[in-house]
């Protein structure tokens, strides 16, 4: 299988099942969107727009790549190989929030439910499961997560604590990271989170006006102004490393390249904006026909990428971040987001759920920190829904790239793990379409 | 070559006997939270 596609002039084949990725000029562009390599006759209808040596040459050319397993390489079949063993967790340890961000999907931090922190007993709970279900992996990575986790720091530091009284026993690494909303970072937590979280997540959606509307305090006041500076000190305490200013962007800011610039001019550098998951109900909701303007805004944002690249003031895009060599194996791409596998989310009350997007759907809840999680089909089922089985996914050219899409996102649209969200891939698709060119400015 | 290049040389399907130790991140866990790509992971092995 090749996808062909140019972008920003330049033009790319990418064949699926090697993963080499080439880019080509525009007559090897031709040959194969005329089907001109496998059916040389129509060769002839490019000797009238190219030089014929130059044709013949650039067949010979693909000839050797085809030898070579580089260009229309023959499909290997995989089994997944990677088990499905814990190593991932999400612990809410806020079900309460100091923001009413309009498209939350935790429900203004709640998650539908009552307002509840985590006890510390509950999260040491958590953390030992995780320990004793965590078989074969070393790493172990755990977000603490809510509502918003700062509103319960005091069980944030114990648990931090904890976990490492317990991993060398275990023979454990706790890579602890924070996703916070910022509103209550002070000196004292900037401190503790920048010596003790790997990572942190700080969410901004970018210009003020698209901030404040979205993501406004309790009292309806605009919480631009107040973050930036506690970001900037994150930061710059932080070295400029190790975090994300991470941002939402929906159908109000359909123009989000601007919100990316804005979050640049504002000196950060690792940036992540994701488009809204919501129900196409909620006007700020991405549908279906917005999917053309989003793309066209990746290609704007992809050219600033490159623009600031070469002007030696470059940053990082989450999503247009790509390692064709060096990046996951195939077993890992085969295996997607692990959500129910490797990956859970455990709420105040010790429930566990596949992942965080399944919080407060109560038919999804799949054990307890006291009894653990019970066999059960919803995690069966998400794992064997991989770019394997899933027919959508199994004719993607991006299926190595993507790894299959979000199972929540999924289940949400189309009522299966079995068929991905549309409007999530094909935005998909751009990005890493992007992604790839901007690895030819490399 | 003279019209085209490429961008990586690693087959996907290439030395895949030793792969898949399930060290990596967890996708969704690293930054994005509403999506998944696999493709901007790191390989821990």
């Amino acid at each position: 299988m090749i996808h062909q596609f140019k972008l920003l002039d330049k033009n790319y084949l990418v064949d699926v099942n090697s993963g080499i990725v080439h880019e080509v000029d525009d007559i090897a562009y031709s040959i194969i969107e005329l089907n001109a390599y496998k059916d040389r006759k129509k060769l002839k209808e490019l000797y009238n727009k190219f030089d014929k040596d130059e044709v013949d040459e650039c067949v010979l050319e693909l000839e050797k790549l085809e030898k070579n397993n580089m260009l229309y390489s023959k499909y290997k079949e995989v089994v997944p190989k990677i088990k499905p063993t814990l190593k991932s967790m999400c612990l809410n340890v806020a079900h309460d929030c100091n923001l009413i961000c309009e498209y939350c999907f935790a429900s203004k931090g709640d998650f539908g439910g009552n307002t509840e922190l985590m006890s510390l007993e509950t999260g040491k709970k958590a953390l030992d499961y995780l320990v004793r279900n965590s078989h074969g992996r070393k790493n172990l990575e755990v977000d603490f997560f809510g509502g918003e986790p700062l509103m319960n720091f005091q069980v944030v530091k114990e648990l931090v604590d904890y976990g490492r009284s317990i991993e060398k026993k275990h023979n454990k690494n706790f890579r602890f990271t924070i996703t916070t909303n910022g509103m209550l970072l002070n000196e004292e937590n900037i401190k503790y989170i920048n010596e003790n979280m790997q990572n942190v997540v700080l969410s901004l959606d970018g210009r003020k006006k698209i901030n404040d509307k979205m993501r406004p305090d309790k009292s309806g006041k605009g919480t631009y102004d107040r973050l930036i500076p506690k970001f900037k000190r994150i930061v710059e305490y932080r070295k400029h490393e190790n975090y994300f200013i991470r941002g939402t962007f929906t159908r109000e800011n359909l123009d989000f390249s601007e919100d990316v610039k804005n979050i640049k001019n504002l000196g950060f550098d690792i940036i992540s904006l994701e488009p809204v998951v919501t129900d196409e109900k909620n006007s700020y909701s991405i549908n279906k026909e917005d999917i053309d303007k989003v793309k066209n805004e990746y290609e704007k944002l992809c050219s600033y990428y490159i623009e600031k690249k070469k002007e030696n003031d470059g940053f990082s895009f989450f999503h247009f971040e790509i390692d064709l060599d060096g990046g996951p194996c195939i077993y890992k791409k085969i295996s997607g987001c692990g959500a129910g596998n490797e990956y859970v989310a455990v709420t105040p009350s010790g429930d566990i759920y596949p992942c965080h997007q399944f919080v407060g759907k109560e038919e999804f809840i799949i054990g307890n920190v006291d009894e653990g999680v019970k066999e059960n089909s919803i995690s069966n089922e998400m794992y064997n829904a991989n770019i394997t089985s899933k027919e959508k996914c199994k004719n993607c050219w991006a299926k190595y790239f993507c790894g299959g899409g979000c199972h929540a996102n999924a289940y949400n649209f189309n009522g299966t793990f079995l068929e991905p969200y549309e409007v999530g891939c094909e935005l998909e698709k751009k990005r890493i379409e992007c992604a790839i060119r901007i690895k030819s400015e490399d | 070559m003279k019209h085209i290049k490429q961008l990586n040389n690693k087959n996907l399907m290439d030395n895949i006997k030793n792969k898949g130790c399930g060290e990596c991140q967890t996708s969704c866990q690293s930054a994005c939270k509403t999506s998944c790509t696999v493709g901007n992971q790191k390989c821990e092995n």
